[in-house]
């Protein structure tokens, strides 16, 4: 499989071998430390929008690897406020560059900006669409902590309307036969095209807004942060902020090898009491990012094939 | 009247479109910018069809349509019928058909698509045929019908 130059913009771009191709370098680069791989390479990590891990985790596996990084970590410091295309941007970027991270706010940027580019784009996130490198980490945590990615039952809670992540999640999941418990209220159930599109595909799901009646059933649950920047209303915001607040009351009520993710930032989904449970990999999960975008940089870059 | 007698009779050379769904007759002149024709331009609308109910026929002389133009039409007349004629008579018959990819035909009806931000072309992929839904190359979202926009 050749990852040589080639763009991680969306999950749906990727087929069931290629993610457990990406899964398989990400183990690789988890063992052993290559200090040396990348080095002379340049990473730009463009953020338009702010962010925390993602930036992060970017910038330490390109050093990690003994490359170096360039960029910007919020849209206000560039050309763009005096007008600048993204399209323009990113062909001068690309001249300054051996790779490109990109996050914007604007859905497609990351696809507009890998047509400009000639060197390879990772996308970081574009606006609610995409965020393929989350969802890697997350197949990736998934397979490590369970030791298998097929036939899982998998409870998504929280905010499953406008939660990019769990939207890709499910499309990377639903090539291993997973069963879905979608668990959030009516208003911020998934999204009907993701049910229309489970459905074509055989695929079982149960849409349940009380946790406590499928609890017991579920191997991962993938909790997620009720979005406050999403809701026009703060009154419907402060509807559904803390309906979901897991904490020890739920601990009678799963399996013990249940394993509870989160992608981070939480606000009061998931109570502290729980972060020293054997339940709780979420700190995990950030970590094992690097793993995935240090595996994502090499092959992108040709250096593993 | 009879479909026969308003389909073929009165251009010597140019294009028939036929089987247009009522409410779209004006939608495909719009598309066609025909103020400035200079030739004959018949149109007939909510004829009966046994077909599709109500239809409009639009008769152009010396004028063929483009790729582009056909494209847009199968969108807003997926059942329509491009008669290309020559000394009065049908010399082709063509059923619009919607292609698997739509370049700079519609617009994508998310405001927060790139598209939408920055002067680019776009794209769209027609995930089903009938009845219509298309997902934007960029931002991935997918449109259906009442949300198709032409550019």
């Amino acid at each position: 499989m050749n990852f040589k130059n080639r763009d991680i913009i969306s999950i749906h771009d990727f087929s069931k071998q290629e993610l457990l191709f990406i899964i398989k370098v990400s183990k690789l680069m988890e063992k052993k430390p290559k200090p040396d791989l990348l080095k002379n390479r340049i990473l730009a990590t463009l953020f338009f929008e702010p962010s925390t891990r993602t930036r992060l985790s970017f910038t330490s596996a390109m050093e990690q690897l003994g490359g170096k990084v360039i960029g910007f970590a919020s849209g206000g410091v560039t050309s763009l406020k005096k007008g600048e295309t993204l399209w323009d941007t990113i062909k001068m970027v690309e001249n300054y560059s051996d790779v490109i991270a990109i996050r914007h706010p604007l859905e497609g940027s990351a696809r507009l900006a890998a047509e400009a580019s000639s060197k390879p784009v990772l996308n970081a996130g574009d606006g609610s669409n995409q965020h393929p490198t989350q969802t890697m980490l997350d197949i990736y945590t998934i397979q490590k902590v369970k030791g298998k990615l097929e036939n899982l039952h998998i409870g998504l809670l929280g905010d499953l309307k406008y939660g990019r992540t769990v939207h890709s999640l499910v499309t990377a999941l639903s090539h291993f036969n997973p069963t879905f418990y979608f668990i959030a209220p009516e208003a911020l159930q998934m999204p009907q095209s993701y049910l229309d599109e489970l459905n074509e595909k055989k695929i079982k799901f149960f849409i349940e807004p009380n946790l406590m009646k499928v609890s017991n059933k579920l191997d991962i649950l993938y909790a997620t942060r009720i979005q406050k920047e999403r809701f026009p209303d703060p009154v419907e915001y402060e509807k559904y902020r803390g309906v979901y607040r897991l904490d020890a009351a739920l601990l009678p009520h799963i399996k013990k090898d249940l394993k509870i993710m989160h992608p981070l930032p939480r606000i009061d989904e998931i109570d502290k009491s729980l972060d020293k449970t054997e339940h709780a990999v979420y700190f995990e999960q950030a970590a094992n990012g690097i793993h995935v975008r240090k595996a994502l940089l090499a092959l992108v870059l040709g250096k593993i094939r | 009247m009879t479909n026969k007698e308003v389909s073929v009779s009165a251009i010597k050379e140019g294009t028939v479109i036929d089987h247009i769904p009522s409410k779209s007759t004006f939608k495909v002149l719009e598309i066609l910018k025909l103020e400035e024709h200079r030739e004959i331009i018949s149109i007939a609308t909510n004829l009966d069809s046994k077909k599709i109910g109500k239809k409009g026929i639009i008769k152009v002389g010396g004028r063929s349509l483009t790729k582009e133009e056909v494209d847009k039409i199968a969108l807003i007349a997926p059942n329509a019928t491009v008669n290309i004629i020559k000394d009065y008579e049908v010399k082709k018959k063509l059923r619009v058909a919607v292609p698997d990819e739509l370049e700079n035909i519609i617009k994508c009806s998310n405001p927060n698509c790139i598209t939408n931000n920055e002067k680019t072309d776009t794209k769209f992929y027609v995930v089903k045929g009938f009845p219509i839904k298309v997902k934007c190359h960029y931002c991935e979202r997918v449109m259906e019908k009442e949300d198709i926009k032409l550019v």
